[in-house]
C-alpha cells in the first residue's frame, strides 16, 4: 500500500447495488481521508443508506471494493464492525430498557472491559447531558433525546469511524446544534472520522471538510465545498446542488424507488 | 459466552418489565383448563380413563410453552420494525450467538410461562408426583428451545408481522391440537396417528405428561430423544436463516 491510500481511511472503489432491475447504488468511488469529516450529500432516495448499509456490513454489495479502516467489510466482517460507530436514520435502541442497559448491552457486545465500560459510560453520558436519566426507559424519551442516546451508545467502543445517517433530521434547531457540537468535539479531541449523510444543504457546507453529491445511485461530484462551488461556477452549494442533481422533485419518485424495493424484497423472499 | 448472556439477559427483562403479557398469555391456558378440564371430565371418566384434569394439565402446561416460545421467536420482526436488530448485526460477534442467546432467553421465558400454569393447575386439582417434577422441567425447557427456535427461523424470513395470522392458524394451533394435548393416543384413526406422530409437541406433551403423572404413549426416552434432535436441527436452521439476515 501506498502513502496516499494509508491516509484513507475509507476507499470504495465502483460499488453497485442491484435489487433486482433496480441500481440503488451505481458504481460509485470515493475516499475518505483519516479524521476527516465527509458528507454524503443527496436528495430523498439516492442511495446514501444503501451505500452506509454496504460500508456497515448490513448490506451485501452486488460489485465493487470497499476497504474500512484497513478491512473489507465482506470478508473481514467483524473487525471493520469494530472499527466503525453508527447511528441510523431511524431509532434501533430498546425501548425497554433503560438508558444504562442499552449501552451495557452494547459495551458487552462490543467486549469493552467492564471497568472501562462503567467509566466511559459515565463520560458519555455526561457529553450527551442524559446522566440524570441513565435509569429512566427509553421509551419515555423524546427524539431527541433518543439520538442523544444513539450517539453516546455508538462511541461507546473508541470507534476509528462514526457513521451518523441523517443525524438531525427531524429534530428542533436547539437539539440540532447541540448534536453538532458533540460531534465537532469528539473529531477535534478523539480524531474520530465523521461519515454522515444529510439532505440538509446548509449542514453538508457548515460542517463537512469534503462532500460528494450522490443522486440515483451515482455520485454525480465531489470536492470541498468550495470545489464544488468553482466546478459548478455557483455562489452557493445550493445552487451548485440544484445545478447537479436538477430542479425535479423527488418525493414521488422517492415513494415509488421505496415501493420497488418493497416489492423486490417481497418476491426475494 | 458473554454475547449469549446478555441477549438471555435482555429477554428475561423484557419478560418481566411486560407483566401484561405475564398475565395475557395466562388467560387463554386457564380457560382451556378450566372449560375443558371440568367440562370433559365426567366423560373422560365414564371412558374408564381416570381424571381428565390429570391427564389434560400437561397438555395445557406444553400448550403454554408452545405459544409463548414461537411468539418469543416472532419478537425478531418487532426487532425489525423497531430497529434494534440492526444494532446487534452491526456488532462484532458472530449471528450464531446472537440466535443462541435470543433463543436461550426466549426459551426460559416460555418455560417460566409453563411453569406458573403448572402452579396454577395445582389449585384446579392437579396432582403431579414429585419425583416428576426435574424430568418434566427438562422436557419442558427443551420443548421451548424447539420451539423459540422455530419462531426465529420462521421470523428471518418475514418483514412484517401481516403474516402472524397465518403463522397461528396454520402452524401454531395445528401443531397444538394434533399434540395428543386433549386425547389420549391409542386408538386413533391410522391417518390421524401419522399425523400426531410427525407432531413434534406430540413427543413433548408425551414427556411432561409421563413424567409429571407417569401416564405416557411413548417411552420416556424416545420422547427426549426426539426432542433433542428436532431442537437441534431447528436451532440449525434458525441460525442459517438469521445469518442470512439483511437489512
Amino acid at each position: 500500500m501506498n502513502k496516499l491510500q494509508d491516509k484513507n481511511i475509507i476507499t470504495v472503489e465502483n460499488l453497485t447495488k442491484k435489487f433486482k432491475d433496480f441500481y440503488a447504488v451505481n458504481n460509485i468511488s470515493f475516499q475518505v481521508k483519516k479524521g476527516e469529516i465527509f458528507a454524503f450529500l443527496g436528495p430523498n432516495g439516492a442511495g446514501k443508506t444503501t451505500t452506509i448499509k454496504m460500508l456497515t456490513t448490513l448490506l451485501k454489495p452486488t460489485s465493487g471494493q470497499m476497504q474500512l479502516n484497513g478491512y473489507n467489510p465482506i470478508v473481514e466482517q467483524d473487525k471493520a464492525r469494530r472499527s466503525f460507530g453508527i447511528v441510523f436514520q431511524d431509532p434501533s435502541l430498546d425501548d425497554e430498557l433503560t438508558v444504562y442497559e442499552n449501552l451495557e448491552f452494547h459495551g458487552v457486545l462490543y467486549k469493552v472491559p467492564a471497568e472501562i465500560r462503567k467509566t466511559r459510560i459515565a463520560e458519555l453520558l455526561e457529553i450527551v447531558e442524559l446522566s440524570e436519566r441513565r435509569n429512566d426507559l427509553v421509551k419515555t424519551f423524546s427524539g431527541g433525546m433518543k439520538r442523544r442516546l444513539e450517539i453516546a451508545r455508538g462511541l461507546l467502543h473508541h470507534p476509528r469511524v462514526f457513521f451518523l445517517d441523517e443525524p438531525t433530521l427531524g429534530l428542533d434547531p436547539q437539539t440540532r446544534k447541540h448534536i453538532w457540537d458533540y460531534i465537532l468535539t469528539l473529531n477535534k479531541k478523539e480524531g474520530i472520522t465523521i461519515f454522515f449523510t444529510t439532505h440538509y444543504i446548509e449542514e453538508a457546507e457548515k460542517m463537512a471538510q469534503k462532500v460528494a453529491i450522490i443522486d440515483q445511485g451515482k455520485i454525480v461530484a465531489q470536492g470541498t465545498p468550495l470545489e464544488l462551488k468553482t466546478q459548478t461556477k455557483k455562489d452557493s452549494l445550493e445552487d451548485a446542488f440544484l445545478s447537479l442533481t436538477g430542479h425535479q422533485i423527488r418525493a414521488e419518485k422517492v415513494s415509488n424507488v421505496d415501493r420497488l424495493r418493497m416489492r423486490v424484497r417481497m418476491r426475494r423472499r | 459466552m458473554s454475547t449469549i448472556y446478555v441477549l438471555w439477559l435482555r429477554q428475561i427483562k423484557r419478560y418481566l418489565r411486560s407483566k401484561s403479557r405475564i398475565v395475557g398469555a395466562l388467560g387463554q391456558p386457564v380457560l382451556f383448563l378450566v372449560a375443558l378440564g371440568f367440562g370433559f371430565g365426567p366423560i373422560f371418566q365414564k371412558a374408564g380413563q381416570g381424571s381428565y384434569i390429570q391427564f389434560l394439565a400437561p397438555g395445557i402446561i406444553a400448550m403454554s410453552i408452545l405459544f409463548t416460545s414461537i411468539f418469543s421467536g416472532i419478537e425478531v420482526i418487532f426487532d425489525r420494525q423497531f430497529g434494534f436488530l440492526k444494532e446487534t448485526l452491526v456488532a462484532p460477534v458472530s449471528r450464531f450467538s446472537i440466535m443462541l442467546g435470543r433463543t436461550l432467553g426466549g426459551a426460559t421465558v416460555a418455560t417460566l410461562q409453563g411453569v406458573i400454569i403448572l402452579l396454577i393447575s395445582l389449585f384446579l386439582g392437579f396432582k403431579p408426583q414429585f419425583s416428576g417434577i426435574l424430568p418434566a422441567l427438562i422436557v419442558m425447557f427443551l420443548v421451548a428451545i424447539l420451539f423459540t427456535a422455530l419462531g426465529t427461523a420462521i421470523a428471518s424470513r418475514l418483514e412484517d408481522m401481516h403474516g402472524f395470522q397465518l403463522i397461528m392458524n396454520f402452524l401454531v394451533m395445528p401443531l397444538f391440537f394434533l399434540s395428543g394435548a386433549f386425547f389420549p393416543l391409542a386408538g386413533l384413526p391410522r391417518v390421524l396417528s401419522i399425523i400426531v406422530k410427525i407432531d413434534p409437541l406430540t413427543y413433548g406433551v408425551d414427556g411432561i405428561r409421563g413424567a409429571l403423572v407417569g401416564l405416557s404413549h411413548f417411552d420416556l426416552g424416545l420422547d427426549f430423544g426426539i426432542l433433542t434432535a428436532m431442537a437441534l436441527i431447528i436451532l440449525a436452521i434458525g441460525s442459517w436463516l438469521f445469518s442470512k439476515i439483511q437489512i
